[in-house]
């Protein structure tokens, strides 16, 4: 205590008093005791993990709009409406902001992953239209139906998947599917994203860009074709009644893709 | 020759003949390995034809593999003496033709290292599935009724074994032809038309297959089948042609009948390239008129006749079902009827498909696996037929 004194002194209560002051200085005096460059220490570790932690917290909350351990919501029905007048023939906006964000080669040929397509339609007078084609995440999907692992199956909420792990490369899927929306990776793959594993020898198709879904933001392709002005691709919950997507299909006359089929598609189209 | 001299140099036949299928089974693995390493972007299948040359191999295999069991059922389900000395042998040909046809499917597969998924993982919605299933049950059934045939102890049992795999052969057809059947996206497809034709293609297929491996072993061993013998088998094979040739012009004849389906059967049969060259000249003419031609001219009727026949009626397969299944798949999908479509992804556009050398080593190395395990059974086993041994009024009887 001793020893302690003169530095307490400088740097504690004023010294001096009455009795009660002097009570009052020696209970202030107690936290006097520890140690300065300990407690520096530990605010500089504290402040140095607040640091290391801080982003993690922060892409831990952007990653998981929904939180990891809650299941995708069966109140939810995914979907997406394509206005085929306002889609650019000329626009291939969808496409190559697919490509990016799931590391999907850029060369088009017939053995390379396309997850997205734009198709150009011509009808009996010539008329022609171009439209987006990826998987329509049906509701009766044939590709889960007849994949014999189960590696395809559907979310909750509607998104038709490829479970990478369970995929033994059969292909019947592809065989099954009516909107040839499924590729078959037929080389090694490079280039990544983190978000979207992928693998040779598997077979894979538009995901709905389940990973930016459940971080509550717009699939790539949405987003990339209302910035090139054209927001042709509108997407939002089917099951919502007020939701922007719902009243659209509610309003205008639209149609299923093979709707002869019954699968109850998760993607419509107007104006075909 | 002698005795002896003959079991040296049939010793010596056998090494070099299971020598020689052992290297085809080796190239098989070999091309499935290069398969694997890079990718199935060295075959000649894309995402628009998914299924190639190695699934005309092995659909080919197993659809003879339920085929060639006829003859043992034909002999213990429906009492015929003259199939029942063949039911063994019938039964091992089974058995190789199954394992030759899995061994192509699986090792075609994008990750065939994941077989355990597949053993593992089942979807019960899955033909594929219900395949694995039945596919495994077969290997099991057939060697319960081998063993029922070979050992006399239990030749009460032969009956039931052979009435259960005759049932379970007819429902693993109808499981294959199911896996197209079920295929409700392309037009080639999902017709309730395709099992039946499938039961009745491996009637014939593995009928010929038998009768080309029975003429081999006759020659082997020196002996002549008895006449009467060779022409019961051979006017089965005549019905089974024909029988095909029926349902298949039932096939294209309901597929014609629907408007929606003309432009298909046009490409198919008429001015699809090599696909109509392939059905009319390698499965009508070569695979079915020449094979009756030589099962029914009054001209022809010898064993060598009859071995041709059905080397013609296998080659006539192989042309029918890569028309099936590669030809069903050129064809482009309708996902937009009434209007002409282009893309980046061949819509609207008809596929080019031509095999690669790997995919075909690797078909081939199925026919080595059925082979080799064909050659270790009759070298191992008694399989060859023995109505030869019966009293030469009694096989003479028609």
């Amino acid at each position: 205590m001793s020893a302690a004194g003169p530095s307490q002194g400088a740097k504690g209560a004023p010294s001096g008093g009455s009795a009660a002051a002097s009570a009052a200085s020696v209970g202030a005096h107690r936290p006097k005791h520890v140690d300065h460059a300990r407690r520096q220490i530990l605010a500089w570790g504290a402040a140095m993990a607040g640091v290391a932690i801080a982003p993690g917290i922060t892409l831990f909350d952007l990653a998981h709009g929904r939180p990891p351990a809650e299941p995708a919501s069966r109140t939810k029905r995914w979907g997406m409406l394509v206005d085929v007048n306002r889609c650019d023939p000329d626009c291939n906006a969808c496409v190559t902001a697919c490509d990016r964000e799931h590391g999907l080669p850029a060369a088009k040929t017939a053995t390379s992953a396309q997850w997205i397509r734009k198709v150009e339609l011509t009808d009996m007078r010539g008329r022609k239209q171009s439209l987006p084609v990826m998987c329509q995440h049906c509701a009766e999907p044939p590709c889960v139906d007849v994949c014999p692992t189960g590696a395809s199956f559907k979310r909750a909420d509607g998104i038709v998947l490829v479970d990478r792990h369970t995929c033994i490369g059969c292909r019947y899927c592809m065989m099954a599917c009516p909107y040839k929306a499924r590729s078959f990776v037929h080389e090694p793959v490079t280039g990544q994203r983190p978000d979207v594993p992928r693998g040779k020898g598997c077979v894979e198709s538009c995901t709905l860009c389940v990973h930016r879904i459940d971080r509550d933001q717009l699939p790539a392709c949405v987003e990339a074709c209302a910035a090139a002005g054209h927001k042709a691709i509108l997407f939002g919950d089917l099951n919502d009644p007020a939701s922007e997507i719902a009243q659209r299909i509610a309003a205008v006359a639209t149609r299923q893709l093979r709707a002869d089929l019954n699968l109850g598609t998760g993607v419509r189209y107007a104006g075909i | 020759m002698n005795r002896a001299a003959f079991a040296r140099a049939e010793a010596r036949w056998f090494w070099l003949l299971a020598a020689a299928g052992a290297a085809v089974v080796l190239a098989g693995l070999l091309a499935a390995h290069f398969m694997e390493e890079h990718g199935h972007v060295v075959t000649g299948m894309d995402n628009q034809v998914v299924w190639g040359m190695p699934h005309v191999f092995a659909i080919f295999m197993i659809v003879a593999a339920s085929g060639v069991l006829n003859v043992a059922s034909i002999g213990s389900v429906f009492g015929q003496a003259v199939y029942k000395a063949r039911a063994p042998l019938s039964g091992l040909l089974c058995l190789a033709l199954l394992a030759g046809g899995l061994f192509v499917l699986m090792l075609d597969l994008g990750r065939p290292e994941r077989m355990v998924v597949a053993a593992t993982h089942y979807n019960f919605k899955s033909v594929f599935a219900w395949n694995v299933f039945l596919y495994s049950g077969m290997f099991a059934i057939v060697a319960v009724y081998l063993w029922t045939l070979m050992e006399p102890r239990l030749g009460a049992w032969s009956k039931p074994a052979g009435l259960a795999a005759f049932a379970w052969r007819i429902v693993l057809t109808t499981g294959t032809g199911a896996i197209f059947a079920f295929l409700v996206a392309r037009q080639a497809y999902g017709s309730a038309l395709l099992p039946p034709l499938f039961i009745v293609m491996s009637f014939a297929w593995g009928l010929a297959v038998f009768l080309v491996v029975q003429s081999a072993m006759y020659v082997w061993n020196g002996r002549e089948l008895p006449a009467p013998v060779a022409r019961r088998m051979r006017n089965l094979l005549g019905v089974f042609i024909v029988a095909v040739l029926y349902l298949t012009a039932v096939y294209h004849l309901t597929n014609l009948y629907f408007a929606k389906q003309v432009a298909f059967v046009r490409f198919i049969l008429v001015d699809g390239g090599v696909y109509p060259l392939l059905f009319w000249g390698g499965y009508v003419v070569v695979g079915s008129l020449l094979p009756l031609v030589l099962i029914y001219h009054p001209r022809f009727g010898r064993p060598r006749s009859m071995l041709a026949a059905s080397l013609l009626v296998v080659a006539g397969a192989f042309a029918l079902l890569y028309v099936f299944i590669v030809g069903g798949q050129a064809w482009p999908l309708d996902i937009f009827p009434g209007y002409r479509t282009t893309s980046s992804f061949g819509d609207g556009r008809v596929a080019a498909y031509a095999p690669s050398v790997p995919e075909v080593l690797l078909g081939l190395g199925g026919l080595g696996v059925a082979f080799l395990i064909t050659v270790i059974g009759v070298r191992v086993l008694h399989f060859l037929p023995q109505d030869d041994l019966r009293p030469a009024a009694e096989a003479g009887k028609p």
